[in-house]
């Protein structure tokens, strides 16, 4: 049986094949927790974006468009490159755009960033879903999400640290980039990479692509930017989908990507801790009620209640009567 | 803390061939308490299935995830509706009195069932006006919060951050909720006698007298004061 | 381009300037990573706004439109003075020591010979020294006062970094910055390219512009290298084989030249253009002209183009004009003089100046033909929609047709690309509804008029009934029976000249190349610089082997280049006077004692030796031209000229507006503003996301550039209390538009002359058809008036005043 594709430069195999991600090659699987373990383990693969070779020319945008078929708006200029104005249910990647002066040259920078899922190693996504199997992850890093399995909650939306996942108003379901796992799954790499001009998008094995962004710090190191690095955030585990930053020190001036990505404390709170606790109480309260009504005698109206009652009455009234 | 308006309009006491029955509820108050149980356990269920993916087959009883996930919201927003017509019929009964905090001291000899020992209380004791005030807390907290995360209309517009500290609060003032509703039908059932309140509408003389003695004596004194009613 | 597309990634400094390579050209900039990322190349832009190659460039520097050859000037002087200059190549091979006559002059912004009336100089005195032996003088010292070398000192002296600053707003510390990176690289090891676009081309001085920069790397040694070169980057997949195949007024195919009146006969043509060598023993590739000139009548007429007719040389039109460009045309039009117009594949309305003026063109029209896959604003001119074509739909009269043409992914044929390629390409999809292809249109067109012709006879019906058709099926000639036939091939045996017993190519058979073309009518040949695209080898151009010897870019197996499959053109240069490669790791030819080979197909005789035969043989001199004569007529060498409407007065004489030598025509001298009542430097431009006018009727694209917008410097929409994001309007003296304001970083006002020139980009892809919003364009602003040599439109600089505004209202809302 076939890995996953090296790269996504290469041609796609010419023959049709059968899927080769499936249920057998889940690590996870959204609330579930008797999940099989895989019967293999696939390489790592990842997608690396190299902020600095990035053109924004969008070709991701509409590649990912084209193959994900998807028909997102005409919308409005509001003033920005970036189009549509945020992710949406119909677009998966995102170019942002945003204008920097380096405080240190007095020089502008345009920094674009290509958005979209970026694949955590434990994505919060998948630990906030509570529908059996609509967000799984493969061995090969990729999350995803199963449509039909998707109840439209939106405690995607809650979990991701990185703002992704976006529900469809129209079929109520979540939507964010698959990173092309049906087109890994045939042995082929994410459109978007395919796409790429200037291949500032490329995917393969996650080792490869680390060594790839190796090479490409080096030469941004070379060219005067002495904090270049991977973005491959150790928060959530690391990524499968990657950035090469010129600016590695401070990622947040890319549009507001995050400088430290984790899932929330609130949402673990809410996912961990209450789910437990709760169960517990709940639990405590119920067997205790029982046991109370099991062992203790129940609170009856006695006999000198209803005498105590009529005499209440009675006394009061001299004698009961009806009334109409 | 004074005591305050006992008595709630329609409560009364009839007394048929010999039988003592007091007016506790009437039929509007019955069939919206009703709907507020049934949308608190309808609430409940689904989400509970939505929170424990162990009980993710509730969904089952609302024809799936989606359906369930699309229902749960308008299920609190019925709830909400018919609760705040409680609260507007109730509050005023269930402000709190000196006798409550008697009533509270001796806890022991509550859910011991002495109630002998207990001072004579009103339409409600501190128990019941817990279960009351708690619920319309819990409601009001479950309400503004699960409309935060309410995804097809709501969320959008509430920044992230706020919506998981909505969805964990929302999660906690569940699981509480839940909590209160298990002592308020334990104590329904524990007490018994009590569950006709809300069937029938009417109650013993002899549940009166025991439990809402103060309450029960008021009727008693009105019956007199305006016997030509 | 000289070089390929390909060859890029061999750079070690990429110059962008006068274009944007990133936003128009993206799959192309990609061997600008491959070369920043694997040779430690460096980008440097130059704009007017910080564009998306900057934001991936290694050094930006800004300038304001339409004064790059100030700019270019002052490099070249910073080179020449800081001694950086490839020293060895420049005396060898460019006219560096010729020596000039000593008429010529340039003083205040002008050269010799200007005659305001004419609008025209007299260029007699722009030349050489021709000896008694017919031969240049020159001085290979450089020590002569009046060689080329010593006058282009002279010329260039004024523009010091001082004076680029006051000229082109670049601040000094930034231009001098360029001008060091450019000036590294002068050493044979390093090599700068140069990718331009229609930010060069479209300004009155354009020829110049261009030539400005030719010189500099002629300068730095970085022509006919790997990794070096002029590379224009096309705006359409195929406009370079536009211009090849000669869709131009004044030129045939293969860049063989329109006739003019003066051209009363065969010979006289001809005297003009077999160039005669300047220089002793030099190939002059040119000589070779009447071969090509012959082949292409025959290709034209057959058995009707015979030696006693002078292959038909009559039925060619002769010029009574330099050339009937568009601008010309639409002139002609806006006086009423023009019947009908057959547009095919071309949008005027919203690609030519001055809208307003093209549509009262097209409305004097009796009839219009308009053949386009899409719906263009062109065919549609006569529709009124509310302020976005504010047309009286009934006052005119023009009869439109609109033939449905199939577009690219639904015909066969070969695109040329910028680097010179003729790649074949595949139908891959079946035209829709009434769709058909254009050569079945013009085939229908031409047999219906022959038909015509035939039966009612006229003045002169020999050019059209003599024509030759000869395909298979009459009603739709096949691109393969075209490209064979612009290939060429034998119409009788074709003798060997060095044995004249030998057959070299049997009669009907295909030529293999040009080199086999004839004058004496026994070959003929639709395009002589295609020619060996479609051979007895087969289909050149079809042609998908991408093994690239020792990663040289050159992928000879991979289509088919014009010329002769070579990749880079004037390679020989690439090789020192004794044929060794300047740079030995960016080898293309080498001279190994009896013939020229290596990685390219050399573009020199085989076994012309190093030290006789200099590298440009397309000119007469064998070198190429820091001095180019009276060749252009704007002058020999470039000089500062500001743009016609410009926000600044010339420096070098304040009462020159413009290019002198454009052509004006009197109804447009009246339309250009002043900067006082249009007091900003608006500019023209493309964005990535779209392909010209064609992708806003594509959802995808739409959804991803959705609404016309014009971009402003924060400073100027403080100054004019203007939102980002909200409406203004921006107007000309011809006309005016209305916009979303985009409120950017990415363009600052910039000092020239000591005041502020706040710069207003105008991007090009709406219009009131498609699926995008509707819009306007650049071109109801911009002026006008074009190139002084080639008459391209000075798009890219005109003069605009903005304002907030509101939006604009379409029809359905003021009805």
């Amino acid at each position: 049986m076939m890995d996953s594709p090296k790269t996504a430069v290469s041609n796609p195999p010419v023959q049709p094949m059968d899927s080769n991600l499936g249920e057998r090659d889940l690590v996870r699987r959204s609330a579930t927790s008797d999940l099989p373990p895989p019967e293999r383990q696939l390489t790592a693969v990842a997608k690396l974006i190299d902020v600095s070779k990035c053109i924004g020319c969008k070709a991701c945008q509409s590649a990912c468009v084209e193959w994900n078929d998807t028909h997102p708006a005409i919308g409005e200029n509001v003033g920005v490159y970036t189009n549509p104005h945020d992710l949406t249910e119909d677009m998966f990647t995102l170019m942002r755009f945003s204008e920097w002066i380096n405080p240190e040259t007095d020089n502008l920078e345009w920094l674009i960033r290509k958005d979209g899922c970026m694949h955590c190693a434990d994505p919060g996504c998948l630990k906030a879903c509570p529908a059996p199997g609509a967000i799984v992850q493969y061995s090969n890093g990729i999350v995803d999400f199963i449509h039909e399995n998707c109840i439209g909650c939106g405690y995607c939306v809650k979990g991701c640290p990185f703002n992704i996942p976006r529900i469809s108003k129209a079929d109520h379901r979540a939507y964010k980039c698959t990173l092309c796992s049906d087109r890994v799954a045939v042995g082929q790499g994410p459109a978007c990479a395919k796409a790429c001009p200037t291949q500032a998008i490329v995917f393969g094995t996650k080792d490869d692509m680390k060594k790839h962004a190796d090479e490409r710090i080096a030469d941004l190191k070379s060219r005067g930017y002495a904090n270049a690095g991977l973005y491959d955030p150790p928060g959530v585990g690391g990524t499968h989908v990657m950035y090469v930053l010129h600016h590695n020190d401070k990622p947040h001036i890319y549009s507001d990507l995050p400088d430290d990505p984790k899932i929330s404390g609130v949402v673990q709170a809410w996912k961990g801790a209450t789910k437990y606790v709760g169960l517990a109480t709940m639990g405590v309260l119920a067997v205790g009620a029982a046991l109370h009504g099991v062992f203790g005698k129940p609170n009856r109206v006695t006999a000198e209640d209803d005498e105590g009652a009529e005499k209440l009455v009675t006394n009061k009234t001299g004698t009961p009567e009806e009334r109409v | 803390m004074p005591d305050v308006e006992r008595v709630q309009p329609g409560d009364d006491i009839h007394v048929e061939r010999g039988e003592i029955s007091v007016n506790r509820y009437g039929p509007a108050a019955r069939v919206n308490h009703w709907i507020t149980a049934a949308s608190l356990i309808l609430l409940a269920v689904s989400g509970l299935a939505l929170f424990y993916p162990s009980l993710f087959f509730l969904t089952g009883l609302f024809g799936g995830g989606q359906n369930t996930r699309a229902l749960h919201p308008y299920f609190g927003v019925v709830l909400f509706i018919s609760f705040f017509v409680f609260f507007l019929q109730l509050w005023r009964a269930n402000l709190p009195t000196r006798t409550d905090v008697k009533w509270v001291s001796q806890i022991n000899d509550v859910v011991a069932g002495r109630e002998e020992k207990l001072p004579e209380v009103g339409k409600y004791n501190a128990g019941q006006k817990f279960i009351f005030w708690s619920m319309a807390f819990f409601i009001l907290v479950l309400i503004v919060t699960g409309v935060m995360v309410w995804q097809a209309y709501f969320a959008p517009y509430v920044p992230i951050e706020t919506q998981r500290i909505a969805l964990l609060v929302h999660a906690i003032s569940a699981v509480l909720i839940i909590c209160v509703f298990i002592l308020h039908v334990y104590a329904a059932i524990w007490t018994r006698g009590t569950l006709r309140a809300m069937t029938r509408g009417t109650v013993t003389g002899g549940w009166a007298f025991r439990h809402h003695r103060k309450w029960f004596r008021e009727l008693a004194s009105r019956r007199r004061v305006d016997p030509a009613e | 381009m000289t070089n390929a597309w390909t060859d890029i990634k061999n750079t070690d400094l990429v110059i962008v300037m006068g274009g944007n390579a990133a936003e128009a050209h993206p799959c192309g900039f990609k061997w600008v990573t491959e070369a920043k990322a694997h040779r430690g190349a460096k980008l440097i832009v130059v704009d007017p706004r910080y564009t998306r190659t900057a934001s991936v460039a290694d050094y930006y520097a800004p300038i304001r439109q339409g004064t790059d050859i100030a700019f270019l000037n002052g490099v070249m002087k910073y080179c020449i003075e800081n001694n950086k200059v490839q020293w060895e190549y420049m005396r060898a091979f460019t006219n560096a020591a010729y020596i000039v006559k000593d008429g010529f002059a340039y003083k205040d912004g002008l050269f010799t010979g200007y005659d305001p009336e004419k609008r025209d100089y007299d260029r007699d005195s722009w030349d050489y020294v021709i000896g008694e032996d017919g031969f240049v003088t020159s001085d290979p010292t450089l020590q002569h006062p009046r060689c080329v070398w010593n006058l282009l000192k002279e010329h260039l002296a004024p523009y010091t970094p001082e004076m680029v600053e006051r000229i082109c707003g670049t601040p000094k510390d930034k231009f001098l910055k360029v001008a060091e990176m450019i000036s590294e690289c002068s050493t044979p090891t390093k090599t700068m390219t140069s990718m331009y676009a229609l930010g060069w081309t479209q300004h009155s001085h354009g020829s110049q512009n261009i030539r400005a920069m030719a010189m500099l790397q002629l300068i730095l040694g970085n022509i006919g290298v790997r990794g070096g070169g002029m590379n224009a980057l096309r705006g359409h997949s195929n406009i370079q084989g536009l211009t090849d195949l000669g869709l131009m007024s004044h030129l045939l195919t293969g860049y063989l030249t329109m006739p003019s009146e003066k051209d009363t006969d065969f010979e006289t043509y001809m005297s003009s253009r077999q160039f005669k060598p300047l220089v002793p023993g030099q190939t002059s590739y040119w000589q070779n002209y009447r071969k090509f000139m012959v082949s292409f009548q025959k290709a034209m007429w057959g058995d009707k183009a015979r030696a006693d007719n002078d292959w038909g040389f009559n039925y060619i039109s002769k010029l009574d004009v330099p050339a009937y460009d568009v601008l010309r045309m639409f002139e002609l039009m806006y006086q009423g003089k023009v019947n009908g117009y057959l547009c095919q594949g071309f949008n005027p309305v919203l690609a030519f100046p001055n809208r307003a003026k093209i549509t009262e063109g097209l409305s004097k029209l009796k009839f219009l033909i308009t053949m386009d896959p899409l719906e263009t604003e062109t065919a549609r001119f006569w529709e009124n929609h509310g302020d976005f074509n504010d047309v009286d739909t009934a006052s005119i009269q023009t009869e439109v047709f609109q033939l449905p043409t199939t577009c690219f992914a639904e015909e066969e044929g070969s695109l040329t690309n910028s680097g010179r390629w003729l790649q074949w390409h595949w139908a891959g999809g079946t035209p829709p509804a009434e769709a058909k292809h254009d050569t079945y249109i013009i085939a229908q067109i031409f047999l219906r008029m022959r038909e015509l012709y035939k039966k009612e006879g006229g003045a002169f019906p020999d050019p059209v009934l003599d024509l030759s058709w000869d395909y298979a099926d009459p009603n739709e000639p096949t691109p393969e029976e075209l490209a064979k036939e612009i290939n060429g091939r034998a119409l009788s045996d074709v003798m060997d000249p060095t044995d004249p017993t030998k057959v070299q190519v049997a009669a009907g058979k295909q030529v293999v190349n040009f080199s086999q073309l004839r004058d004496d009518g026994s070959t003929m040949c639709g395009c002589w610089i295609y020619s060996g695209n479609f051979n007895e080898q087969g289909n050149n151009m079809a042609r998908r082997d991408n093994h690239d010897p020792d990663d040289t870019g050159a992928y000879l197996g991979w289509t088919f280049a014009w010329p002769l499959n070579r990749r880079t053109l004037y390679n020989r240069a690439s090789a020192d006077l004794q044929g060794k490669p300047w740079d030995p790791t960016r080898k293309i030819i080498e001279w190994d004692g009896t013939k020229w080979s290596g990685y390219d197909v050399p573009d020199i005789s085989p076994t012309a030796k190093p030290g006789e035969v200099g590298p440009f043989i397309m000119n007469q001199e064998g070198t190429a031209r820091l001095f180019t004569r009276g060749m252009m007529r704007d002058g020999p060498f470039p000089a500062h000229m500001e743009p016609f409407e410009s926000p600044v007065a010339n420096v070098f004489n304040p009462k020159m507006r413009g290019n002198p030598v454009s052509r004006v025509f009197e109804t447009d001298a009246a339309q250009l503003g002043l900067s006082d009542e249009f007091p900003y430097a608006g500019t023209s431009y493309r964005l990535t996301e779209h392909f010209h006018y064609w992708t806003k009727h594509n959802r995808v694209n739409s959804a991803l550039q959705p609404e016309f917008f014009v971009e402003i410097s924060v400073e100027l929409a403080e100054e004019k209390g203007i939102e980002n994001g909200s409406w203004v309007r921006v107007w000309s003296k011809r006309g005016s538009i209305k916009a979303k304001a985009v409120v950017t970083k990415r363009i600052r006002p910039l000092i020239c002359d000591g005041k502020p020139v706040h710069i207003v980009g105008v991007p090009l892809h709406w219009g009131f058809t498609g699926s995008a919003k509707k819009g306007f364009g650049p071109n109801s602003l911009a002026a006008f008036v074009g190139d002084a040599n080639i008459d391209t439109p000075e798009s890219k600089a005109f003069l605009v005043n903005i304002e907030p505004s509101t939006a604009p209202k379409d029809k359905e809302l003021v009805s």
